[in-house]
């Protein structure tokens, strides 16, 4: 058993790092589907845009707008950061590398992902700016909305694996990965994924073409760059939570450390959230909660119902 | 639905495209020859100016950025005494060269004249000339001017005929 202290802080190392170097992937993987190269001058591979990035942002003046409410606006984006690190403490990212083994560890990560719209509401309301506050309303339907089934679409996995704890439903895998008898949950879960981490094409509450930046008008400087830090660790979460609930988590050949199998499927993951910013139109947002709740909704229930009715057929 | 994981697809094998990006400034991009970029005053096949201070530059120029002073030398060719563009306000427009009458004054295929400092933008007339015929070789404008210089009389000049006495009533 390695130390606890040195698993948090190992993971919040590699977490805030990979969130950071996600600035630098982002960029040149859009632009290799655009046939650019990317930032390819500072440091090898442009690497150093990464640095460079950063001090930009902590140099930035860090403006708080007078008409704000100053307590609210300062607090609003740490929450996002706040929401996702917690959520992180479930993720077992190898056998015995994991912060809190909860044994409701899935509820706790639904939890702890829903607080996230805190930060896109609070931060709206606070900004005290209208396509702000548009974009914080548009940010708390959206986000409940698609919690809702991205919730009904992990029920499936419990159902199969007859367990909240992440771990033990990553052992369920080891004849089968979940994806093939739960692939539709797999779908609803991905397209639920994109919607809470309101990334492309679910990226309305932000929506920079009709909104300017939508709830994060206001922002600038570092409390930007945690909005942005906390956008790319939800990427980095939704890609390792669809690894462990129906990748398998760490489980792969013998040749690979568990650890880096989970790495490798989280980074496969995190290449189609950019893959989907590179490709999709953003819908527009009547779309976007009509297929919801019109096409989501019942296909999560339909998806927990016949998979909890052959889970009952077999065991009977 | 379908078509949405099609453009994925196809967007996914972009990968394997071959970039547009010219790395800059180890590569260079093509410029047309027609680029209008850096403006110079050429030179006549003899290696005289062709500038003869007519001021009609300076006259289309829109943002006023070209200033000059004509004067004449002892042979009678008119030229600038000074001739100072600004390109720190020249918008690379072209129209200096569309209303030069002697084909002195053309814009280059050439834009790297970044400087650190503004006041390095304002050319003179020794940056401004080149050792060159630009995009109009062999012309000279005294050859084909009815203008009297030294050396070349009137009706000297390409295609002209000598001048008619006008006091003479002998056909």
């Amino acid at each position: 058993m390695i130390n606890f202290w040195w698993i948090i802080g190992g993971v919040l190392f590699a977490l805030l790092n990979t969130a950071a170097g996600l600035i630098w992937v982002e960029r040149r993987m859009l632009a290799l589907w655009q046939d650019r190269y990317g930032p390819n001058r500072a440091g090898p591979f442009g690497l150093l845009v990464v640095l460079a990035d950063t001090i930009k942002l902590f140099f930035k003046e860090d403006w708080i707008p007078p008409f704000a409410d100053k307590v609210v606006f300062v607090f609003a984006p740490g929450v996002v950061m706040l929401s996702v690190l917690m959520s992180f403490v479930v993720i077992p990212f190898a056998p015995g590398i994991i912060v809190a083994d909860l044994n409701i560890g899935l509820l706790f990560f639904l939890a702890m992902s829903s607080l996230g719209v805190y930060s896109v509401v609070l931060g709206g309301w606070a900004s005290n700016n209208k396509y702000a506050l548009l974009g914080a309303m548009r940010g708390a339907s959206q986000m409940i909305s698609y919690e809702v089934f991205m919730g009904l679409a992990l029920m499936g996995v419990v159902v199969l694996s007859g367990s909240f704890n992440l771990g033990e439903i990553v052992e369920a895998q080891r004849k089968v990965w979940f994806v093939i008898p739960q692939f539709i949950g797999f779908l609803i879960f991905l397209v639920a994924g994109v919607a809470e981490t309101h990334r492309l094409p679910f990226d309305i509450p932000e929506a920079e073409s009709e909104l300017v930046a939508g709830f994060h008008s206001e922002y600038s400087g570092m409390k930007f760059g945690m909005f942005f830090i906390g956008e790319y660790l939800g990427v980095t979460l939704i890609s390792g939570m669809l690894v462990t609930l129906y990748f398998g988590g760490w489980l792969g050949p013998a040749f690979l450390p568990p650890v880096l199998w989970f790495v490798i499927k989280t980074f496969a993951f995190i290449m189609l959230f950019i893959l989907f910013r590179a490709s999709m139109p953003r819908p527009r947002y009547d779309q976007l909660m009509e297929y919801g709740w019109k096409v989501l909704f019942p296909l999560s229930i339909l998806n927990l119902m016949v998979t909890a009715a052959i889970k009952l057929w077999l065991n009977s | 639905m379908f078509s949405l994981v099609r453009s994925m697809w196809l967007i996914f094998l972009h990968m394997f495209h071959k970039r547009e990006t010219f790395q800059y400034p180890e590569q260079k991009a093509p410029l047309p020859a027609r680029w209008r970029g850096r403006i110079a005053l050429t030179r006549d096949p003899d290696g005289g100016e062709r500038c003869v201070g007519c001021y009609l530059c300076a006259a289309a120029c829109p943002v006023d950025c070209i200033s000059l002073q004509a004067t004449e030398d002892e042979a009678g060719r008119r030229y600038p005494e000074f001739f100072r563009i600004n390109f720190s306000r020249c918008i690379f427009c072209g129209f200096c060269e569309e209303a030069c009458p002697t084909y002195a004054i053309q814009l280059l295929p050439d834009f790297e004249m970044a400087e650190y400092n503004r006041q390095n933008l304002v050319y003179e007339k020794k940056d401004l000339l080149i050792n060159s015929e630009g995009k109009y070789p062999g012309y000279n404008y005294y050859n084909v001017a009815g203008i009297a210089i030294r050396g070349k009389d009137k009706g000297d000049a390409q295609q002209e005929e000598p001048p008619v006495d006008i006091k003479s009533l002998i056909p």
